[in-house]
């Protein structure tokens, strides 16, 4: 890398720094502005949230620049206590957790046996799987909501009397099912990347597909581990959809934070001030999560779509 | 305590444990099995928990309402293709679907443009990665929270009145506002403002993309048709660009599958009022406020319909990568 840019830096000081830096002007003029304008939604609704009620109401968010000694915590108080906000977020961590941990086991086995272990048909197994990668999830709720209904069963902690629906495994099972062709696609491409002679050797010195799966494939595949659980985390956590269908009508004190947001929107008429406060408590997690593990973030995308 | 804590701390600590115990215990199992058989029952005992998953939530469930299209509200009477009638001639989902194009190319257009653009100019500058995590920030929140920021951008008050949303109070003193967007009806406006709300969540994952094939372009290559006294717009149209049009076709197709798929936008900015209804909204609709299941399924199947295509080319693409490899 540095042996080529090395010539280049030497040309560019010959034929006069600043004439090139200036031709980059423009560059810098539209990146800069389509930074600002990507910027402004959220700081509108960021400086919202700290503003008083009828400010809010009759004047925009930019003239609070001016008049920053009005800055409140009145709305996040408020959304806190009364209006399901914080019981949304507690449910939505009920929801997200299991919803990211269950999946990522489950495909981590389906991935080793597709990198590592060889079997008839595999490939076109792992073909369809991937086919399901597409399939919306639209074509899957009826079948899943009647099959819910009619679900009984007791299990001492776990005890279902009335069916499924409303209830947090309910979204956590079905979270697994819709996350798993990704989860397995990502996992197989990188346990099928790793170096080879180490899972021979490990096979030739009697090590067991268990042993060399959680001593070998399992480490190594820590990145791509990584952004599968960023992945599955943020989907579950901004998930309105799937929540809707198997929460959202049979029981409103399991909904989580997307749903209670929804609702907010639906009846802003009087609570049109403090909507501003509810959305950024919803994207307070995952923009702490997307900050400090945007490398992994950024790595699921590109490799679930560029490379194998 | 709350007894909802007691379930996830078993099922946090359980699940996981359950699911190791299985699979060391695949070992066990083999062993009643002669030594040559195992290689060949092994891979299903590991593939056995994702496949199930499958089967139950992707698999049967497809066949389930494919079948469930054919029958009529309650499920009692088989209709044949009557749901389908009902689709393709009923005036609220044809606009569903007028407006789900509208979306697909709109979004597509716009992602992949923004997204090569964005991902070709950050690449000339030194604050690249500050500027890559603010367009790409978007994509990490809920189209919920996106909504309702929108919601503030395009908030109208009406003439005379001080604006409290962005957009009108930039267009008022030019002339042109205040437009009380989301609430008119001309040129499909509306979806079109729907649009640019998924664009600006979207145009990140476009970049990002971009962004990595631009980088795996070997610069020797660009510096030599500079040597050669090609102009930066002829590198680019030249050479960049070739090279990038498999990855703007991946980035394309992801789009349009989500464009096809849209759904929290306009169910939280317009619940489909307005000249705004998609086929996700319309069939959420009809199955909990119609609470009928057969045109529900139906409208599911077009939707599925409509996407296979683009699946074909995913595809397609990842058996061209299998090759390679």
């Amino acid at each position: 890398m540095t042996s080529v840019a090395a010539p280049r830096t030497v040309a560019g000081a010959v034929s006069g720094g600043w004439r090139r830096r200036l031709g980059h002007v423009p560059t810098h003029v539209v990146v800069i502005l389509l930074m600002f304008i990507w910027l402004i939604p959220t700081i509108g609704l960021f400086i919202n949230s700290f503003r008083p009620s009828q400010a809010v109401q009759s004047s925009g968010w930019w003239t609070a620049i001016f008049q920053p000694s009005q800055a409140t915590m009145q709305n996040y108080a408020y959304v806190l206590a009364q209006s399901g906000i914080w019981s949304g977020f507690i449910n939505s961590l009920f929801i997200t957790i299991p919803a990211t941990i269950i999946p990522i086991f489950v495909a981590a086995f389906a991935a080793y046996a597709f990198a590592w272990m060889s079997f008839p048909g595999r490939n076109l197994l792992f073909v369809a799987i991937v086919g399901l990668l597409v399939v919306p999830l639209q074509t899957t709720f009826i079948p899943i909501l009647q099959l819910y209904a009619s679900i009984r069963f007791d299990l001492g902690p776990i005890r279902i009397d009335n069916g499924l629906n409303g209830q947090f495994l309910a979204v956590w099972l079905a979270h697994t099912g819709y996350g798993l062709p990704f989860a397995v696609y990502l996992l197989r491409n990188y346990m099928g990347g790793l170096p080879r002679e180490v899972f021979e050797s490990a096979s030739i010195d009697g090590a067991s597909p268990v042993t060399a799966f959680f001593r070998l494939a399992i480490p190594m595949s820590v990145p791509a581990l990584a952004a599968l659980a960023i992945f599955q985390f943020l989907f579950v956590w901004n998930d309105l959809l799937v929540a809707l269908i198997y929460i959202g009508f049979s029981n409103t004190q399991n909904a989580p934070l997307t749903i209670a947001v929804a609702n907010l929107v639906g009846n802003f008429g009087n609570g049109w001030w403090y909507l501003a406060a509810a959305a950024f408590i919803s994207m307070a997690l995952p923009l702490a999560v997307f900050f400090a593990l945007q490398r992994y973030f950024v790595r699921g995308i590109v490799g679930g779509s560029v490379k194998g | 305590m709350d007894p909802r804590l007691i379930t996830a701390v078993v099922v946090v600590v359980g699940v996981p444990a359950v699911l190791v115990g299985y699979i060391m215990a695949t070992e066990q199992v083999l062993r009643i099995f002669p030594e040559r058989l195992k290689p060949r029952i092994r891979p299903w005992l590991w593939l056995a928990p994702a496949l199930a998953f499958l089967f139950v939530y992707l698999v049967y469930p497809t066949i389930g309402t494919a079948v469930r299209s054919l029958q009529d509200q309650l499920g009692t009477k088989w209709v044949g293709l009557n749901n389908y009638a009902w689709f393709f001639s009923d005036s609220g989902t044809l606009s569903a679907l007028k407006n789900n194009v509208i979306w697909v190319v709109l979004l597509t257009v716009l992602t992949v443009g923004f997204g090569l653009l964005i991902a070709v100019l950050v690449d000339r500058v030194r604050y690249e990665s500050v500027a890559k995590s603010v367009i790409f920030m978007p994509l990490a929140i809920s189209g919920t929270a996106a909504s309702v920021i929108w919601l503030f951008m395009f908030a109208y008050q009406p003439h005379g009145a001080a604006q409290t949303g962005t957009l009108n109070a930039v267009l008022t003193p030019v002339g042109v506002g205040p437009v009380p967007f989301m609430t008119v009806s001309n040129f499909s406006l509306n979806t079109i403002l729907l649009v640019i709300v998924m664009t600006w969540m979207w145009t990140g994952f476009g970049m990002v993309i971009i962004s990595a094939a631009l980088k795996s372009i070997n610069p020797e290559l660009l510096e030599a048709s500079r040597v050669d006294g090609a102009n930066e717009w002829q590198v680019f149209r030249n050479i960049i660009f070739p090279l990038l049009t498999p990855t703007l076709a991946v980035v394309a197709t992801t789009v349009i599958i989500t464009a096809l798929k849209a759904f929290d936008i306009v169910y939280v900015m317009t619940n489909g009022n307005f000249d705004t209804q998609v086929i996700a909204n319309a069939m959420y609709q009809e199955l909990f406020l119609n609470d009928d299941f057969g045109r529900g399924s139906a409208i599911a199947i077009v939707l599925m319909i409509a996407i296979i295509p683009v699946m074909a080319v995913n595809i397609r693409r990842f058996q061209a990568q299998e090759a390679i490899r």
